[in-house]
């Protein structure tokens, strides 16, 4: 039987390290609950392949939160340009007749 | 740009400030474009999306009571304006990713347990991101398969909320937090095999293999 997400039960050092595997961007993210992020802590402490595994993924994310595109849009055209300037246009007239009312 | 600045300008927009439109434009051309063109995979389908979702924002503006919801509000046309252009993807195949296939390998040693793992305090730990580190990531992202990729999109990158997520997207909290996590761990992967001394090639390789196929 799957146990409840986000609660460990005391077992075996390596179901423990699975269920720290299965949790952790959850608790990089601070979305677990503060009992569950306790026993994770509580796990990784003492377990240096949880601490060092936790760091490559936390670098990852990080990584992932730094990424500047390589690959970026052309100018903006002039044609292109006049269309979105008259949607903005007909937008703000909307919202003026809208207040008007 | 921060979100709270972001929302200021959502509301000078709306109020027709002066430079707004300007600003507007230049600030979410290159992310929709971005977006889009990791999730179409062609150049022109995500120039013609970010003109479509800008032009669907300025027409629809008076859904947009709550100014600090621009980015959520903007990325959900996009994905929709995606969905509507898609053609067979230049990227990956769509696969489901599984947990056990990013568990790392165990192994004894002198009565201590370890685990196969790369040395990443290697890795810059700052802004200092290397254009071959960039180029990694980018591979990485292009060869999740478009439920994985999408949500790493607007978690990591667009650094939007669970919730925000899965209102764009149309699925349940759940399921972004398991598919974020499946990403990030095949991205993981992806960095940790590379410091390992596999290197580029063997990222190319990998994508030779999986990346250019059809998805649909």
């Amino acid at each position: 039987m799957r146990k409840k997400k986000g609660r460990m039960e005391p077992h075996q050092h390596d179901e423990r390290c699975e269920e720290v595997f299965a949790l952790l961007s959850d608790y990089l993210n601070l979305e677990l609950p503060p009992e569950a992020c306790q026993e994770i802590e509580a796990h990784i402490a003492d377990c240096s392949p949880c601490i060092e595994f936790k760091e490559s993924l936390r670098k990852t994310v990080d990584l992932c939160r730094q990424y500047q595109p390589t690959e970026l849009p052309g100018p903006l055209g002039q044609e292109a340009k006049a269309q979105l300037l008259e949607a903005y246009g007909r937008m703000l007239a909307a919202r003026t007749s809208n207040q008007s009312e | 740009m921060e979100r709270d600045t972001e929302s200021e300008l959502a509301r000078q927009l709306i109020a027709g400030k002066a430079g707004a439109f300007d600003r507007f434009v230049d600030h979410f051309r290159p992310k929709i474009f971005h977006y889009s063109w990791l999730m179409c995979g062609h150049r022109e389908d995500a120039e013609e999306v970010a003109q479509e979702t800008l032009l669907k924002v300025f027409e629809s503006s008076e859904q947009l009571r709550e100014p600090e919801k621009i980015r959520s509000w903007v990325f959900r046309i996009a994905k929709n304006a995606c969905l509507m252009k898609r053609r067979k993807s230049m990227f990956a195949p769509p696969t489901e990713l599984s947990l056990d296939e990013f568990m790392p390998a165990k192994y004894q040693d002198g009565g201590q347990l370890r685990i196969e793992i790369a040395d990443w305090s290697a890795l810059p730990d700052g802004k200092a991101m290397q254009s071959e580190m960039r180029e990694l990531l980018e591979r990485a992202i292009r060869e999740l398969p478009e439920v994985y990729r999408s949500v790493i999109l607007l978690r990591d990158m667009e650094e939007l909320s669970t919730q925000e997520t899965a209102h764009i997207l149309e699925v349940s909290d759940d399921v972004v937090k398991t598919r974020l996590h499946r990403a990030r761990l095949a991205i993981r992967q992806r960095i940790d095999e590379y410091l390992r001394g596999n290197g580029v090639k063997e990222v190319e390789e990998k994508e030779g293999t999986h990346g250019t196929a059809p998805a649909r």
